[in-house]
Order: structure tokens, then sequence, then C-alpha cells
């Protein structure tokens, strides 16, 4: 079985990475997350209300279930947010640090819109 | 060596002395010896035993390490031995003994006082009685109205009234001085308060006394001392009280001039070995028939005993008062009656407004002595504590309306913020200090407010001017309550949150203000919850219509409205639940919960409940859930109503409806109460003439009994309380606020409750009704809702790019026949569950 270290481990040099589309831009409703899987890897994809996109891991580390997608986003002090649905446990989606908890963390992906198409990037 | 301390009497200056005695570790033994077969009580609540509190409820802290001896009262007391006797021959043997007998109701001697029909107003017992006689002259048939003569003006005689009206009599009262209350208010506050109460349906007659009662064709007539005769089907005598000293008058103890138990200010008798606190002690002479200078009493002897040097100083005991009768706020603190040397009087008194306020201030306008409060008693709570010292501001403007608001900084640290429980602002601001930062954390650590109460708007004055925050602002984003972001949204006609945000609040919310504002627009009929931005306001559970688990899977709850199920029904239920593979369990609310639902399979479930004729039971949401019932008379051998029907018809009216906090309820067919009712935010219990409402109760981590709101009411009067009591609730209470805990808050609690929604005292009873009329008529069922729109449907599938591939970090091992999540490391693991096989039998 995969265990969530495994998920969030990363390469870090992100301009190696490879770009998977996602979904149709106008699929991302404003501060609705999705969820999307590319082989055993899980990403919550957001859109904000100013078209921003940020792209996160989707598993929350402190259950170990793939429900971030599905939590509220905001922002906190200017900082934009989702909190987890199961505890309400707030993740920065810029860097994913857990802004409610010290030292847990989930991965960020870069994203971008190609041809109507939002992108992540991937190992 | 351990010596032997006898209280006789269990009333509540009883119940403390001991109290505080078991506080200490001491080596007394304790016996406590009451005529009362009951457990101590709080008498000052009585009244509210007509209301439907029980007598658990009234029932003080039980306390332990002492012998009880109830039900048989102390006879004689034999000072030479040091012994009592008591009715049944028992004998004790003390070193100590307190005489806590309280007192007894003064019945003038009026010939007829002893017929059938008339009562005192003191005990339960007296309750009891007096409310069989109620039923009894309500059920007796024939014309009329029935009636109550209630025989004394004073605070005792207004609660008896009232309850007198609540036990379905028209009360007449009769008091022999000029004016209610005498004792507490003056001529002016006696007028305005004669006309409030009047106002009430509660015929006052002052200035007469009774003369003589008869009996006549199974009524009582009451001649009063005009010659006017009432007709009653019931007297209570509430004119006041006596010492109970016959037990120290036998035994020769010393006797105050005006009856009680002669007592030193250390509330030592003229024997050396007996003490007396409470109603029964005449301290250096003079009686005292409130509850504080008796638990002061008892705090002094318990020091005494213990070898300590507490005293009381008879000229500092507060008499001041403050309470609410008939819905009229009544108070009055210091020289209420301007009997000190030179003393002034600064008056406002408003007859249009029902409110009337007097201060007594000193021949140089300089100390405030005292004053009484009538129609609104807000003020007490600040001017009492200042009672002794200098005047902060001109005496006017202190009482006149609009005039300076005053808080705590204008008290010094000596004055006392509750008088019942001494407690002095300093002791108040060291707890704040030492951490206290909640009136209910205050409450534990000082004990102020925890007895009358008058004190606790104090109490949160003080923590705002102690710095700390109360802030009543949701979160970063709204600087405003849930009740003021409702009137805002209600007033303003702004139906997205965006438009709220951009307009009342900043940057884009979070997982607090978004449900709080989805729930407010979802109160006020904005569609269907997904509708455009609404979807993404809605927490965890709204924003898949369905309960969240801990894996990430959901639960389903299709409503079984009052727990009624047809036979079919339940086969779809389990049908469903094989066809999915989903764990089943039956709810507390009388349903059934399917669990391990993935988000993809949500709509396929629905489907073949919808089908079925299913719908929403909302479990997922903060609105109705269930309302519970019994069998009720259709089944049941002791049912008076039909407690299935009225459950459904509840259920079928508030479902959906979207509300601060989730809702629960119940419906009982007979007092047995097998619903559970009253652990219910609104709560139903059938009687023989129809209905009663409870409000504000539930289970959970602190579990409330709800309270009588109204009783004995017709179907239609029914709904529309309940109709008027949701949409109040959901209009003005926190974010994820409770009923319960609403009502404490409420400022006036249950009377003012009463007086919105059923005398509709703030006008707002039609739009609260109008506002019901338009949720039941948009209802709609929220998952048909999502099957029939393609947009939303959309929105259930597990990955964006892999809408069908169910996500793998979801497993289930199987437990007792049935699938539960995959335990993860660092679960919690039972250990040491015991088997049949493995438990040793004894033979």
């Amino acid at each position: 079985m995969t265990t969530t270290s495994e998920i969030v481990r990363l390469p870090a040099a992100r301009d190696e990475w490879r770009w998977r589309t996602v979904c149709p831009l106008d699929r991302l409703q404003p501060e609705r997350g999705v969820a999307a899987l590319f082989d055993e890897v899980q990403v919550a994809v957001f859109r904000l209300y100013d078209g921003r996109l940020f792209a996160i891991g989707n598993v929350d580390p402190r259950t170990g279930a793939a429900v971030l997608s599905r939590g509220i986003v905001g922002d906190r002090g200017g900082v934009p947010t989702v909190a987890s649905p199961l505890y309400k446990e707030s993740f920065s989606l810029v860097d994913g640090r857990c802004l409610d908890a010290e030292g847990r963390s989930v991965p960020t992906f870069p994203v971008r819109e190609r041809n109507g198409d939002v992108q992540i990037g991937l190992p | 060596m351990t010596k032997h301390l006898v209280v006789v009497g269990n009333g509540m200056v009883g119940h403390r002395l001991v109290s505080a005695m078991l506080d200490r570790a001491t080596d007394w033994h304790i016996t406590v010896v009451g005529e009362e077969s009951r457990q101590a009580y709080d008498r000052v609540a009585l009244s509210s035993y007509v209301d439907g509190a029980s007598e658990e409820e009234l029932r003080l802290p039980e306390l332990t390490g002492l012998d009880l001896h109830l039900g048989d009262p102390v006879t004689a007391i034999d000072r030479e031995a040091r012994r009592v006797v008591t009715a049944s021959g028992t004998e004790l043997t003390y070193d100590a003994l307190v005489l806590a007998t309280g007192s007894v109701p003064f019945v003038p001697p009026v010939p007829g006082r002893d017929l059938d029909g008339c009562f005192v107003y003191r005990t339960l017992d007296d309750l009891d009685a007096i409310s069989e006689a109620a039923a009894a002259a309500v059920a007796r048939p024939g014309p009329g109205r029935r009636s109550a003569v209630v025989v004394g003006g004073g605070l005792l005689g207004l609660e008896a009234a009232r309850a007198m009206r609540l036990l379905g009599l028209s009360p007449q009262v009769v008091e022999i001085a000029p004016r209610l209350m005498p004792v507490q208010v003056d001529e002016g506050g006696g007028a305005l308060l004669k006309s409030l109460v009047a106002a009430q349906d509660i015929a006052v007659r002052t200035g007469v006394a009774v003369s003589a009662i008869r009996s006549e064709s199974n009524r009582l007539v009451a001649t009063l001392s005009d010659d006017v005769e009432l007709d009653a089907d019931v007297v209570v005598f509430s004119a006041g009280i006596r010492p109970a000293d016959t037990l120290a008058r036998e035994a020769g103890l010393r006797i105050g001039e005006r009856g009680g138990v002669w007592v030193d200010a250390t509330c030592r008798t003229s024997d050396h070995a007996i003490w007396a606190i409470g109603e029964v002690a005449a301290l250096e002479g003079r009686t005292y028939g409130l509850v504080a200078p008796g638990y002061a009493m008892a705090e002094v002897v318990a020091d005494r005993l213990l070898g300590g040097q507490a005293a009381m100083t008879p000229d500092e005991l507060d008499m001041s008062t403050k309470l609410k009768l008939l819905g009229v706020e009544v108070a009055s603190f210091g020289d209420a009656h301007a009997t000190s040397e030179g003393a002034l009087e600064v008056v406002v008194n408003d007859p249009v407004a029902g409110t009337y306020a007097k201060l007594v201030v000193s021949d140089d306008a300089q100390t405030l002595l005292g004053g009484v409060l009538v129609g609104d008693a807000s003020k007490y709570s600040t001017l009492r504590p200042m009672v002794g010292l200098a005047l902060p501001a001109d005496p006017v403007a202190m009482i006149a309306p609009g005039g300076v608001e005053l808080g705590a900084d204008a008290l010094p640290d000596s004055a006392q913020i509750c008088s019942c429980n001494a407690v002095t602002k300093g002791a108040l601001r060291a707890a704040i200090h030492d951490g206290a930062c909640t009136v209910p954390e205050l409450k534990a650590c000082t004990k102020a407010g925890t007895s009358c109460g008058s004190c606790v708007p104090l109490l949160k004055k003080m923590l705002v001017t102690e710095g700390v925050e109360v802030s009543k602002a949701i979160c970063e984003h709204f600087a405003f309550s849930r009740a003021e972001l409702f009137q805002i949204i209600a007033s303003t006609g702004l139906r997205t949150f965006t438009e709220v945000v951009e307009r009342h609040g900043t940057g884009r919310g979070c997982d607090l203000c978004k449900p709080a504002i989805a729930s407010i627009l979802a109160s006020l009929g904005g569609g269907h919850i997904h509708d455009g931005e609404q979807a993404a306001l809605q927490d965890t559970n709204d924003h898949f219509l369905a309960n969240m688990q801990r894996n990430g899977t959901y639960s389903v709850v299709p409503r079984i409205a009052g727990g009624e199920i047809t036979p079919e029904g339940l086969i779809v239920i389990g049908e469903v639940a094989r066809d999915f593979g989903l764990y089943t369990k039956i709810t507390g609310g009388q349903r059934i919960d399917m669990f391990g639902a993935r988000v993809e399979q949500l709509p396929a479930i629905w489907k073949r409940l919808v089908d079925a004729g299913f719908e929403s039971g909302h479990a997922y949401g903060k609105s109705l859930r269930t309302v519970k019932s019994c069998v009720g008379s259709s089944w049941c051998r002791y049912g008076v109503q039909d407690s299935v029907g009225m459950a459904v018809l509840l259920e079928l009216r508030y479902r959906g409806l979207r509300s601060p906090h989730k809702l629960k309820s119940g419906v009982s067919g007979c007092a047995r109460e097998c619903a559970e009712a009253r652990s219910k935010d609104f709560g139903v219990i059938a009687t023989e003439n129809g209905w009663n409402l409870y409000v504000g109760g539930n289970g959970g981590a602190t579990p409330r009994h709800a309270q009588l709101l109204v009783q004995d009411v017709d179907q239609e009067t029914l709904i529309r309380t309940i109709d008027r009591f949701l949409m109040f609730y959901i209009r003005t209470a926190d974010r994820l606020q409770r009923t319960a805990p609403w009502l404490e808050e409420l400022e006036g609690g249950l009377d003012h409750l009463r007086a919105v929604i059923v005398d509709d005292s703030l006008g707002i009873g039609a739009e609260l009704d109008a506002a019901m009329a338009r949720h039941v008529e948009n209802y709609a069922d929220e998952w048909r809702g999502v099957l029939e729109d393609p947009v939303k449907l959309e929105r259930y599938v597990s990955f964006v790019n892999a809408p069908e591939t169910p996500d793998p970090t979801i497993s289930f091992v199987t437990e007792r026949g049935q699938p539960v999540p995959t335990p993860r490391a660092g679960d919690p693991v039972l250990i040491g569950i015991p088997s049949l096989t493995r438990r040793e039998v004894s033979a």
C-alpha cells in the first residue's frame, strides 16, 4: 500500500516536470476545487475568484483521507487557503503549509492554463 | 475525637451550612434532620415548578458524607442532655445543634381559613395540592370562569397569582397595604406595578383585607373588609412568613421581640451549644426573609464551628432584590424607602413606557443610598454595587432614558458585584487576570453570578473593560455576529456571498463565514444550496449533501419522518445498502444510516432511493434532522394523542429548514415521554387537553432539558408557536449556537421569548409567520434537485480526469459482518474485548 509520505516526495527541479491536463478551465468553478488522479498521485486543483490557479496534494496529512479538493476556499491574512473538510485545518494554497499545525504540509504543484485547459506539472 | 453536629432543617440555608462544612476537612460528623421528606431544593425557584420544572431540576446538589434523616421532624430539644428527639422517637445527641427550620406561612386569623380549597404557598407539597385542586376546578362542568383569590400582594403573592394563571384560574390578588410589594417598592413604583400587573388579567385590590371565607355550593366565597365578595375555587394565602421557632420556644431559648430565635452576631442562641441561621434566626432581634443573609449566617456558623472568628455585620446585610414577576421587572436596593435622615429622592416616572425609577441620595446629593426600579431593572446590576459610594454622575442622568451608561469601571475594587455570594470587583479582577476570560469561567472560579444571576451583565462588562476581548465578530472577514449578518442580508437584499463580502467584509472568506452566510441565504429562501456561487460556500457535509466520514467516504440518510416506515421502504433501504456494499446502522433519531459510499456512488444510490419515494433526510445539514416519536394513541394503551401523526406533520413542515445549528425534535403521546422530547430543541408532549411545547433542550456534551413554553395548546397554536420560535432563533442566534445556549444568553430568557412569540411584544409575529410560510411553500428535495440537474450531477465524480475511478486511498475491512474503514497506523486499538467463551462463569 502506498503511504502518504511516498506520495509527497517530489523532485526539486520543477522545470523538468511534465505538464498534464486536468480539465477544461470552465469546468473549474471559482473557489470550488476538483480532484484529479495521475497514476497514484492525487491533486486538488483550485481556481480563485480573481482567476488565479493553484494545485496542491489532495490527501489530508492528518487523516490520510483524500479530501482537500472538497474544502472551503478562502483566505487568511490575505493568503489564499483551503480548509480540510475533516478537521478544518487550513492549508496555504501558495506553499502547502498547514496554518493550524506546525510542521504539517502538503505538496504543491505548478499549474497553468493552456488553450482553455488547466494543466499541472508532474515529475 | 469526632464531634457530632445536628442540623435541624434541610432547606437552602441548612444545605449551605452543611456544604460549607463538607468543603473543609473537619472532625465533625453531621446529621441533618428534616421535616420534608424531599431532598433539599431551591425554594427561591419554587414557582418554576408550576412551569414544568421537575423536582430533580430544583434539587440542590446532593451532598455526601453526612447522615440524612428526612420526613421525621425534631419534636423536642433536651438542652441538658444535649439531645434531640424526633417524631418517630429517634434520639440524637449533639455537640453542636444548628436550627435552620426556616419559616412557616403566615395565615391571617380569618374565619374559614381551614376550609377545603384553602392553601398556603410554601413547599412543593403545597404546589402539588394546589395544582390538583385547580385541575379539579378546571375540569368541573358548568359555565363561568374558574378563579383563585390570592391573599397577599408581596413577592410571593404575585408569584402565586402567576402560578394560578398558569394552572388555568383567573387570579385576584388582595393586599392589605395600599400598594403591591410594599416591602420592596415605594408608592410611585407600586402604582405602576399595579397597572402593569392588572394589564395581564390579574385583578388587584389593594388596601383591603379578607375578613371571612365561606363555602357555598362547592365553591368558596371570600368576603373583603369593604364588603365586596369574591367567588373562588381556590384561596391561596401568601401573606408573609413567620419564623418556625416553636421548637426553640419550647426548649426555653431566648426569642426575639418579633419572633424568631434570638442570636448574637455569631449566630449563637442563648444556649452556647445551639445556633440558629436563616429565616428562623432573629439576628440581634431582627429576622430576614431572604436567602442571601441566610447564606451569610450559614458561612459564619461553619467558620465558628471550625474555630474561626467570623461574625455577621447586620448593618451591612444586603436586602436588595431584583426579580421579574409576570414579565415585569422590579428591583429595590439599599435604602429604598428613603428612611435615612435628609435623604433626597430623584424620580423618573414614565407611565407611557411603563417604567419607574427612583434613586435615594444623601442630603448633599453626593452619595447613593438606594433605589427602586419598576418596569426596567436593567440598571440594577450597576447601581446596586454603588450604594454607599460617591455618585459618579448626575443622579437624573443615571436613571433617565438615554442618560449615562455606567459600567463596572465606575466602581471601586471593594464594591460587591455579586451580593448573593459576596464577590467584590477586586476578586473578579484578580480572577480575570489569572486567566478567566468568559462568564462561565468567572462563575466557576468565583461563584459570582451563580445564585440570582442579576450581576451577569456586569460580569460581561467587566470582561470587556479588563481588556478581555469578547468579540462577536464571526471571523477575520466580517466584524459582525451571525445575527447582525442576518439582519444585513435580510434588509439589503444581497443574495450572493461576493456581494456581501465586498460591501460588508474583507478578503474572500473562510470556512467560518462562508457556511454561516450560506445558511443565512438558505434560511432566506435562496433556492438549491448548490445553485451558482452558493455551491462554493457549503461546509463539509453540505458539499456533497452527505456526511463525510473519517476516510473521505460518505454516509447516506433518507428521511423517515417521525420514524415511521413501511415494510417496502425498509426493503428498499436494505437492497440499496446490500447492492452498494454499505454498512448500516440505526441512528438515535429513528432513521437508518448507510455508511461507506464513495462520492461517485452517491447519485446512483439516491436515484434508487428517490425512485422509491424517499427524499433527503438532511442528516448532513445544519437544519432540521428528525422529529422522533413514540407510537402514540394509535397503538399505545397510555397514549392520549397521535404522536406519530404530529411528528410526521412537524418533520414535513420544517424539513430542509437551514438554521445556525442542527435542530432536533420529538413528540411524545403522553406524559411518560417515551420520545424524550424534553431533550430536543423543540419537544412536544401530548396532554389530555392538547399539546405542551418545550424548547431549548439537547443531548450531547452539555445536556439540557427543554423548558415549557406553552401548555395545553391546540394544533394550530402549537404550530404557530414553533414556527415563530424557529424563525426567531434562526434570525438571532450565533453561528453554531444551539437553542439551549441561545436561550440562556437571550436577554430576559424564557419570559422574553414567550413575550416575543406568544404575545408578539416586538410586533414581528406576522413577519416570522410569513417567513415560515415561504419556507414551507418553497421546500424542494435537495437530492431530487441534484438528480434532475446535469450541471450539479457533474460534480459527483471521484476525479475530474477519471470520473469512475474509485479513490485508491479508500479500503475496507470486515467487522461483525459489515464493511468498516481499514484502520490506519496510529488509530486507537481496542484491547481486551471480553468474549463469551473466555468469560469465567461462577456457579
